[in-house]
């Protein structure tokens, strides 16, 4: 790993750290240090672990609310659903290995987040997964594509945890970076809460699951904190390979551990391996380790101590156990049949030795590792380009022909029917799943609960390149509002950050004003944040994604309405009604003018908060009464390809009246349609007084076309059929 | 009357078939696959997952595991026997179903509710049912394509289908001979599906059309099958 040729370069810059950062090392050691040491800084220092370029920025969230738990910081967020119930969730990006190797890279995202999930108590109950890749029309993009699904397929189906829904977005600025994120929701009762922590002196350290092998080495630093040029692929061996029926295992053997009370604290091993097992639960509790890496079960002989520390090999979990509890830890264990050893012992202090053939390779303070990283204020400036995209609006000298724009929306694959996605992940299991994947939100139901549990997770790019701070915000609204839609009130965020390069500060100026505009969205709605990540360097030679943050809503409906909405749901003779704001016509950074006119420009319109609250609360209200069986935001594509939406999920042709065919594009966030029985019209519409809310009637579902006319010659004419076709085969067609 | 519901390691419906069974009033238990004593049992079923995490082939190795031999002397006994997907794959490989399955012809995993029509009603899968019955179930598989040498056409008790239930190549959607979704032995008691029957028990997940079909099985517990 650190080869012999290079020997011109410092062993410390060829693990990831910088100059300055070496010589921090040096002044909090005050020695040189030794070549274990070294490797455990340089990963642990790495800006995947240790945040060192956003921490400054993240203490602006709010992450306190009556209902959370636990907020950021640990494993995963946990927050409380009621009647003893506890919710855990986590997102985390897994971008450059899935460019290396999108299989792997792909499925050790999903095995590491389920750890995050698992350590804290829970059970995995749904994962979520956010992807975006370049045009399909190259053949590089198409293999990442089909890697990344059969990745995450392949592990999260054999893992035995259902993949609930998530994102599918093509970008050009994507195409040397793809963004693969996941997000793990797991439950639990209050009582199995576990946190990790080291526990108190004579604690021993039990490593259980997967042998150590030299997997991964790097990961987090070379790997995930670098920028990628074309000689990125050179850095496949530092991707980790993932054995999912390993973590299966895992999985089982833990949640017995924890409903026999058997364990003190745990940490998952991931980035930065037993270097991050070691020290950050020390670290949260304050006292010193002492190892011994002979007793590292290891998958290979003649492992280094350096190795050792930083091999980021999968299916591995850290337990801190009571010493009269090991042998029945151990026990366990081995029933299920996975490896277990004692690797360590909990000591009074804060030092972290560790030991090898006999001798000491490390002895450094526990919390230096996790919490002493050097914190950077990166520069940041708004860009001197933003004034321009800003005027940079479009307008047409003669209307568009809508049939046309209507039919390249159904058959742009980041709007068109995801099914070719999620048909292969099993979406079932734990029969839990009341609403699937292809809605705005997925619902699950807590079996012996009268409770559901929406979920929503949303990005958008364009919106974020155009305004961050807006982009930000229209992010948590929507899912917000998706939450709601299925009766569910949003009650907790986790984002994943993805950006450029953080050295640069119009990067850093994007992340700043991303983190604002989904904070005051937030505090507007009295949601918490309880995680997130942050991934940057997301840049291949020198060009920067367009900052793209995802926001997953977590939403409680108690009880859960007896039939949530859904896409399905219209029928002949029902109303299409749209709700809020009937004026909308700004079309920065829309779905049409990319799709039509490869257009990314112009101001997204700053969300009206007040309107936000009321529309979320209406939909909440709306969708528990069961008034709607059918319910969609107004998003990407606008009026247009959502009102489509609902026609062709529900077999069923519609006519819709428009006025100004702007507003048949504009995504607004504080818009939803509905589809209402006729005699129901008048009681929704008693609900929108309720909540001020304005409600108008758009149009009637019944025939086999979808026709959209405002009386003149402006019209969009398609018959469902060919909506259909187009729609569903979007994707397909592209793939096959 | 009590079944016994194998979970192997790697095994991930088996909560799935347990909840099931619960809500159809049945009464079973969870069995490690090292059990060597299913005496107190009268029937037994596999549920679907990744046993021994499908390595080498899908119920290559469940097949030796300790539990197995129980379940062939029940099944030679003729007590009801039920491998769904993965449990189908298992009793296969064990030599107690005919034929094999393999990757599914489009080389991919399929998770979406499907139809089967019911073509005979003499296995403990199907006694319930009625001839030509048609039912919405979810299918969740890799490895789903049946195929056996002999002619198996007799043994087949359910085929996909569209939900008037025509059956040929566009309604196949796995690329299984004959469309087949469900065969069983000659005697009737030992049965496999590729589709998951217990995800189909409550209309607030889509469809409780599985229903019928483990109460066949349960109807068919206490019953010799020669």
């Amino acid at each position: 790993m650190w080869s012999m040729s290079k020997t011109e370069t410092p062993l410390y810059e060829q693990l990831g750290m910088t100059h300055e950062e070496y010589q921090r090392l040096l002044e909090i050691l005050d020695r040189e240090p030794s070549h274990a040491e070294l490797a455990m800084y340089s990963v642990m220092w790495s800006e995947h672990c240790s945040y060192k370029s956003s921490k400054k920025h993240l203490g602006r969230f709010p992450t306190e609310a009556p209902f959370v738990v636990v907020g950021p910081g640990e494993n995963a967020g946990v927050i409380d659903i009621g009647d003893g119930w506890l919710a855990a969730i986590r997102i985390e990006s897994h971008n450059h290995p899935s460019y290396v190797e999108p299989f792997e890279g792909a499925a050790t995202g999903v095995g590491g987040i389920l750890r995050d999930v698992f350590t804290m108590g829970a059970r995995p109950v749904g994962l979520w997964n956010q992807i975006r890749f370049g045009p399909l029309d190259d053949a590089y993009n198409r293999y990442l594509l089909s890697g990344v699904v059969s990745g995450i397929a392949g592990y999260g189906n054999a893992v035995g945890v259902p993949t609930l829904g998530g994102e599918l977005a093509f970008e050009e600025c994507y195409s040397g970076n793809p963004l693969v994120n996941v997000m793990c929701l797991g439950i639990l009762k209050r009582e199995q809460l576990v946190l990790g922590t080291a526990g108190t002196p004579g604690t021993m350290a039990v490593l259980l699951g997967n042998a150590t092998g030299r997997d991964g080495i790097g990961g987090a630093s070379v790997l995930a904190s670098a920028s990628f040029d074309e000689e990125s692929t050179t850095k496949r061996p530092s991707v980790q390979a993932g054995d999912p029926f390993e973590e299966k295992k895992l999985i089982e053997a833990c949640l017995e551990l924890y409903q026999k009370d058997l364990v003190v604290g745990v940490q998952d091993l991931g980035a930065a391996g037993l270097s991050c097992a070691f020290s950050e639960p020390a670290g949260r509790a304050g006292v010193g380790l002492d190892v011994d890496l002979d007793s590292v079960h290891v998958r290979e002989p003649d492992m280094t101590p350096a190795e050792l520390l930083m091999s980021e090999s999968q299916e591995r979990m850290m337990a801190f156990v009571h010493p009269s509890k090991v042998d029945e830890v151990i026990a366990i264990a081995h029933k299920w049949e996975i490896d277990a050893s004692v690797v360590g012992e909990v000591k009074e202090g804060g030092t972290l030795t560790i030991r090898h053939e006999g001798e000491i390779v490390a002895e450094v303070s526990a919390a230096s590792l996790s919490d002493d990283a050097p914190l950077y204020d990166r520069t940041s400036g708004e860009p001197a380009w933003i004034e321009d995209i800003w005027t940079n609006t479009m307008s047409l000298l003669q209307p568009p022909n809508l049939s046309e724009a209507l039919l390249m929306l159904l058959d742009d694959p980041s709007l068109a029917d995801p099914r070719w996605v999620y048909q292969q992940y099993d979406h079932q299991l734990f029969l839990s799943t009341v609403v699937e994947p292809g809605h705005d939100a997925s619902m699950l139901r807590i079996k012996g609960t009268q409770k559901g549990l929406s979920v929503s997770t949303d990005g958008n790019g364009r919106h974020c390149y155009l305004d961050p701070r807006r982009g930000g915000a229209r992010l948590v609204y929507e899912s917000a509002l998706n939450v709601a839609m299925t009766g569910a009130k949003p009650m907790a965020v986790v984002d994943n950050l993805n950006f450029g390069n953080p050295e640069k500060s119009d990067v850093m100026w994007q992340f700043i004003e991303t983190v604002e505009g989904i904070s005051q969205a937030c505090e507007e709605l009295g949601t918490a944040v309880v995680g997130g990540n942050v991934s940057f360097y997301n840049e291949t030679d020198g060009q920067d994604i367009y900052p793209t943050p995802i926001v997953g809503m977590l939403g409680l409906a108690d009880p859960m309405p007896e039939r949530p909405p859904r896409l399905d749901g219209a029928a002949e003779g029902m109303e299409l009604l749209m709700v809020g704001p009937r004026r909308s016509r700004n079309l920065a950074g829309s779905a049409f003018e990319k799709v039509m006119y490869s257009h990314v420009g112009g101001r997204p319109d700053d969300p009206d908060p007040v309107m936000a609250r009321a529309v979320i609360g209406m939909a909440i209200e709306l969708a528990s009464s069961g008034l709607a069986p059918a319910m969609h935001d107004i998003s990407e594509g606008g009026a247009a390809l959502c009102a489509a939406e609902l026609a062709i999920a529900s077999s069923v042709g519609l006519t819709l009246q428009f006025t100004k065919w702007e507003g048949l594009f504009a995504e607004n966030p504080n818009r939803f349609l509905a589809a209402v029985a006729p005699q129901d019209v008048a009681a929704v519409e008693a609900l929108a007084v309720k909540y001020r809310v304005p409600v108008s009637q758009l149009g009637l579902f019944g025939g086999d076309h979808i026709t959209y006319t405002n009386g003149g010659p402006e019209t969009a004419s398609l018959s469902l059929e060919r909506a259909t076709h187009t729609y569903e085969k979007a994707i397909p067609r592209r793939m096959e | 009357m009590k079944t016994a519901v194998v979970v192997f390691p790697g095994t991930n419906c088996e909560h799935d078939v347990m909840w099931a069974l619960k809500v159809l009033g049945a009464e079973a238990e969870l069995v490690w696959h090292r059990e060597t004593d299913l005496s107190e049992f009268d029937g037994v079923i596999l549920p679907g997952g990744f046993a021994h995490g499908d390595h080498l082939r899908t119920g290559a190795i469940a097949r030796f595991s300790p539990v197995m031999d129980e379940v062939i002397r029940m099944a030679k006994e003729g007590k009801p026997v039920l491998g769904i997907c993965n449990g189908f794959q298992i009793l296969c490989e064990a030599g107690l179903l005919p034929g094999a399955l393999l990757q599914n012809r489009d080389l991919k995993f399929i998770c979406k509710p499907i139809h089967v029509a019911i073509t005979a009603t003499d296995s403990i899968l199907t006694r319930a049912a009625e001839v030509g019955q048609i039912l919405s179930i979810p299918l969740n598989s890799y490895e789903g394509n049946y195929q056996a040498q002999e002619d198996v056409s007799d043994r087949v008790v359910a085929v996909y289908c569209d939900e008037n239930g025509l059956v040929d190549e566009s309604t196949n959607p796995n690329g299984s001979q004959g469309n087949a979704a469900a065969v069983s032995n000659a005697t009737g008691n030992v049965a496999g599906i590729m589709p998951h029957p217990e995800r189909a028990i409550e209309a607030i997940l889509g469809s409780s059309d599985g229903q019928i079909l483990l109460k066949s099985f349960q109807e068919s517990l206490g019953v010799v099958h020669v």
